[in-house]
């Protein structure tokens, strides 16, 4: 590729032909300041803060999407550099609600941060924010357009990466705004609350629906037991929230904070994840020896669930029945759990912290309350696990790690890599290939259906047949699998769909993270498996001991009656 | 006043291609095709000098060129017909006079560039340019003219009108595109520019109506004939809209070179009642304001850049003393603050806070920081936005300070001179 010679700030560098500004300079360690580029997106060129002088130009060039030419001379911090960008930062923030202290995003706010390094001491404009009703009217997620920037991020993720739609552009000139086809509800479009837009969000425009306020009254109430059950990717993550290294394991620390302010049990969903491939494994052989219907299809991802009910109803019958691993532990904990230990259902609330805000949503369809209870009464996102501990006071840097409690703690590596890619579809067949030949698995390590990529796809000779598998990840790659079944070019025996790319590691609930780091969040889960005694969801002693004591057999009526559901088809919404 | 871009308009029946045809149409097509190669069309026009009608002014045949050189099967061939700028209406002349014209031109750069789809993108406010245009396209396909093998040759190319739905921005190129493609009409960032990355990502040549129209001219009578109107530097002639407080208002043709001064007094007739004038904008809306006292300015590019000033589409509005520019600025303001599309925050935040601030004069209130403000948002505007639009739009913020910068100094002091603006906000103060 050919060369191109630049000068930066009076250094020269040599790039690739077709590197930005804005990647030129990064590589002589000069950073531009940004606000719409996101390194995952594609370039939008919209909110003009990385504009840089070109010598030679009568107007400035946005850093992010100008590639450079041959002899450029740029200068990105000149007194009319650093002036406009502090008008524009005004003119933002003239139209920002800027009330930051009671702010979701205070102290991690992209805007916030742009303003201080850009010495805004005042704002030079009238004010023009409009302070309209915080729009909450659905189970996940919250949006307050007075502090929406429109940097066109989020309605990027919606439309190019999860390919919905369920936001876009509205209006024009000052009126501009990010919205829902003719303002509706989020809950009135088919919003999957995948939380996408929250992940790319810079500022504090559009969040999590927070339930933090219900956990602790929980604990605090002496007449209630209250159980916590965590999520696979939610371990790999939360450290960087408290200045850990991405891909740093706090699963011990979370454990023991759990323990400390007040859980009666601290349990882990790792263990009904044992249980999906358990039931799951056996349902895919069941559709296999009995004509059923092919290719099966995962279904612990709610956002994708609520994806296929909403654009391809036809398809549902696809869908594993499973519930998903939160949902299954849900029902057990209210009667196995319950029963065993002699506790009222009425009692026990159930508390799961997930990488995942369409996890809110799910909790509460009416269908999921098979224990005749609801089956989960609260959902916490990673990013309000680290609220919780920031407002408990307890540093858990500091805290010793501590094991899950019993019986619910006794998890495979099987179960820990459901939290990336590829994983649920790994763990199925460390176990059909074992359940259907009788024999050991030597290599139980399926590399080729791991990492980031969207699309993967491989072949396991398990005994008779060869089992052709697909995995899928993010909601745009979905629709495509989707259509390949619809046209009957999927010859596939099992499909694994993730809602979010990357998986549940890069889910909409999680800490604000890159590609490069939900990267690390997969290297973190991987070595999770690794480091686990047992790492096949069958040998899970107490999975054993579940079906003995109570379940009786995969597929038989209790599991039907507590750990499968149903579908419904929503696209007339 | 000369008669060539225009002189079939008005002429023959605008749809009768027998009309069109004894009157020399389709002559520059048949030269094209059956006698040269693409590349020396492309030639030709580059060495008329042919410049942009559209506002910007970029050399034709360049553009021409750049398209030709890319390598792809695909290439498409735009007429912008969106002329969308306040006091603006020349294209639709050669729209509704003329149309074969302006389609020979597309098929003359479509040959020339190798291009083989057209789309005319026509302003939502033409419904009957819109129907005369599709006539005429279905009139040539049937003859020949579009399709498959034009004219028995190895060449096919077609025609699509695109109507655009009253955006403004629309009129600018990478915004057109986006809304032919279905998209809302916001523009892309450039680089990358149409000629390499243009409509659904292939090369595309967009060019004004009246850029097309000289198109099959200067390939029937050659360049050298095209030269021979206008100057060194600004070859053949620009067709002009005038408006305003003025005694003859419409389209005229003038060679380029031209004074405004000419074209006020002598073709236009001058001020109505013989008002003093007080200044004409140029080029439309987002022009500049020029003063009586440079009105001997030469409509030559090369002379109107040493005043930093630009043709635009060749809009002239003529301004009269009765005039108050603080009213006047608030309402072209009001014009590009309902327009922005609201993608890049300079233009989408900047001219909302321009009307705050004209409101503030407007009422009495105003104060020498609200100047400043207004030049800050104003320079920002010009030097950050991602198109045109945000650019161009205070351009006449700009020339009025500098030339009528008095009038603002009375404002603030609570005195309009026209007695428009009412300075109540001043009244309720005392």
């Amino acid at each position: 590729m050919k060369k191109i010679n630049v000068n930066i700030n009076g250094i020269d560098v040599v790039v690739p032909e077709g590197t930005t500004i804005l990647n030129a300079a990064k590589k002589v360690h000069i950073d531009i300041p940004t606000l719409c580029y996101h390194p995952d997106q594609k370039i939008k060129g919209s909110c003009r803060v990385c504009i840089v002088e070109v010598e030679g130009q009568s107007t400035f060039s946005a850093a992010c999407c100008t590639p450079v030419r041959n002899g450029m001379r740029i200068k990105t911090n000149t007194k009319k550099v650093r002036e406009a960008r502090k008008t524009i930062l005004e003119l933002i923030l003239a139209d920002h609600n800027c009330d930051c202290l009671t702010c979701i995003r205070n102290g991690n706010c992209e805007l916030q941060i742009l303003c201080e390094e850009h010495n805004i001491d005042t704002i030079s404009f009238d004010k023009v924010v409009k302070l309209l009703p915080i729009n909450d009217k659905n189970p996940a997620i919250v949006r307050d357009e007075s502090k929406c920037i429109k940097c066109g991020r989020c309605v990027e993720v919606c439309n190019e990466v999860q390919g919905i739609g369920a936001i876009y552009n509205i209006n024009r000139s000052c009126e501009m705004k990010i919205g829902t086809a003719y303002d509706k509800e989020l809950k009135n479009v088919k919003c999957t609350y995948c939380g996408q837009c929250i992940n790319v969000c810079p500022v504090g425009a559009i969040y999590e629906k927070s339930n933090i306020d219900e956990v602790w009254q929980a604990l605090e109430d002496d007449n209630k037991h209250v159980v916590v059950q965590m999520a696979p990717a939610v371990r790999v993550s939360l450290g960087e929230k408290f200045g850990m290294q991405p891909g740093s394991i706090v699963t011990g620390k979370i454990v023991s904070f759990l323990r400390k302010i007040g859980f009666d049990k601290v349990f882990d969903t790792n263990f009904t994840a044992d249980l999906t491939i358990i039931e799951e494994g056996n349902e895919l052989l069941h559709r296999i020896n009995n004509n059923g219907k092919l290719p099966m299809i995962t279904s612990c991802s709610p956002g994708w669930i609520r994806f296929i009910e909403y654009f391809y109803p036809e398809l549902l019958d696809h869908l594993s029945t499973c519930k998903s691993p939160q949902q299954m532990f849900g029902a057990l904990a209210k009667t196995y759990y319950a029963e065993k230990f002699n506790i009222n259902p009425e009692n026990i609330v159930v508390v799961s912290i997930m990488p995942c805000t369409a996890k809110k949503a799910e909790a509460l369809r009416e269908e999921m309350s098979d224990s005749g209870y609801q089956d989960i009464d609260v959902v916490l996102t990673t990013r309000e696990l680290a609220r919780l501990i920031k407002q408990s006071r307890i540093r858990i840097e500091e805290l010793k790690e501590e094991d899950f409690d019993s019986p619910f703690g006794i998890t495979t590596g099987a179960a820990a890599i459901f939290g990336a890619t590829g994983g649920v579809m790994e763990a199925a067949l460390r176990t059909v290939y074992e359940e259907v030949t009788g024999e050991e698995l030597k290599n139980i390590d399926f590399k080729n259906l791991r990492g980031i990529n969207g699309f993967k796809e491989g072949t396991v000779k398990v005994g008779e047949i060869d089992v052709k598998v697909a995995v899928v990840n993010g909601l745009k790659n979905a629709r495509m699998i989707l259509e390949m079944i619809k046209q009957g070019k999927a010859d596939y025996h099992f499909i694994e769909v993730m809602c979010c790319p990357g998986g549940c590691i890069g889910g909409g609930g999680q800490p604000r993270g890159t590609n490069d780091i939900k990267k690390k969040r997969i290297e973190a889960i991987y070595k999770v498996d690794i480091q686990s005694a047992i790492r096949k969801s069958h040998d899970n002693p107490v999975i054993k001991t579940l079906y003995k004591e109570f379940l009786t057999k995969p597929l038989g009526y209790k599991s039907h009656k507590l750990l499968h559901t149903h579908y419904k088809d929503r696209s007339d919404i | 006043m000369v008669s060539f871009v225009s002189s079939l308009c008005g002429k023959i029946s605008p749809l009768s291609l027998k009309e069109y045809k004894d009157n020399g149409g389709f002559d520059g097509l048949q030269k094209a095709i059956f006698h040269m190669k693409p590349h020396e069309v492309v030639k030709v026009i580059e060495d008329s000098n042919l410049k942009g009608r559209g506002g910007a002014a970029f050399p034709t045949g360049l553009k021409w060129k750049f398209i030709s050189m890319e390598n792809s099967d695909e290439k498409y061939i735009i007429c912008n017909a969106d002329e969308g700028e306040p006091g603006t209406f020349k294209d639709k002349i050669l729209l509704d006079g003329c149309p074969l014209q302006i389609i020979e031109g597309m098929i003359i750069a479509a040959y020339a560039t190798k291009a083989n789809k057209g789309y005319i993108y026509i302003r939502g406010e033409y419904p009957k340019t819109r129907e005369i245009l599709l006539k005429a396209v279905e009139i040539l396909r049937d003859e020949g003219y579009l399709g498959d093998n034009i004219l028995g040759q190895e060449f096919s190319f077609d025609i699509d009108i695109r109507s655009g739905a009253g955006a403004y921005v629309c009129g600018e190129e990478t915004a057109l595109i986006e809304s032919i493609e279905g998209n809302p009409g916001r523009s892309r960032f450039k680089p990358p520019y149409p000629p390499s990355e243009g409509l659904w990502r292939k090369p595309t040549l967009v060019n004004n109506v009246e850029t097309l129209a000289n198109v099959p001219l200067i390939l029937s009578f050659g360049a050298d004939e095209f030269k021979k109107y206008g100057t060194e530097g600004s070859r053949g002639t620009k067709l002009i809209s005038v408006s305003g407080n003025v005694v003859n208002r419409g389209v005229f043709e003038i060679e380029l070179g031209t004074t405004l001064k000419e074209i006020i007094y002598d073709i236009c007739g001058g001020t109505l009642k013989d008002k003093k004038l007080k200044f004409i904008q140029l080029g439309g809306s987002s022009g500049a304001c020029i003063p009586q006292s440079l009105l001997d300015i030469r409509l030559d590019f090369d002379e109107l850049r040493k005043y930093s000033i630009g043709l635009g589409s060749g809009a002239i509005l003529v301004v009269d003393e009765s005039t108050c520019i603080i009213d006047f600025i608030k309402n072209t303001m009001e014009f590009f603050k309902h327009e922005s599309c609201g993608k890049c925050t300079p233009c989408r935040e900047g001219n909302r806070h321009i009307i705050k601030i004209l409101d503030r004069i407007q009422g009495g209130e105003g104060s020498e920081r609200d100047i400043e403000l207004l030049k800050n948002i104003s320079l920002l505007m010009k030097e950050a936005s991602l198109c045109g639009l945000g650019q161009a739009a205070p351009t006449a913020i700009f020339t009025t300070l500098k030339y009528f910068g008095d009038e603002y100094k009375e404002h603030l002091k609570g005195y309009c001179r026209c007695g428009i603006c009412d300075m109540k906000g001043r009244e309720e103060c005392k």
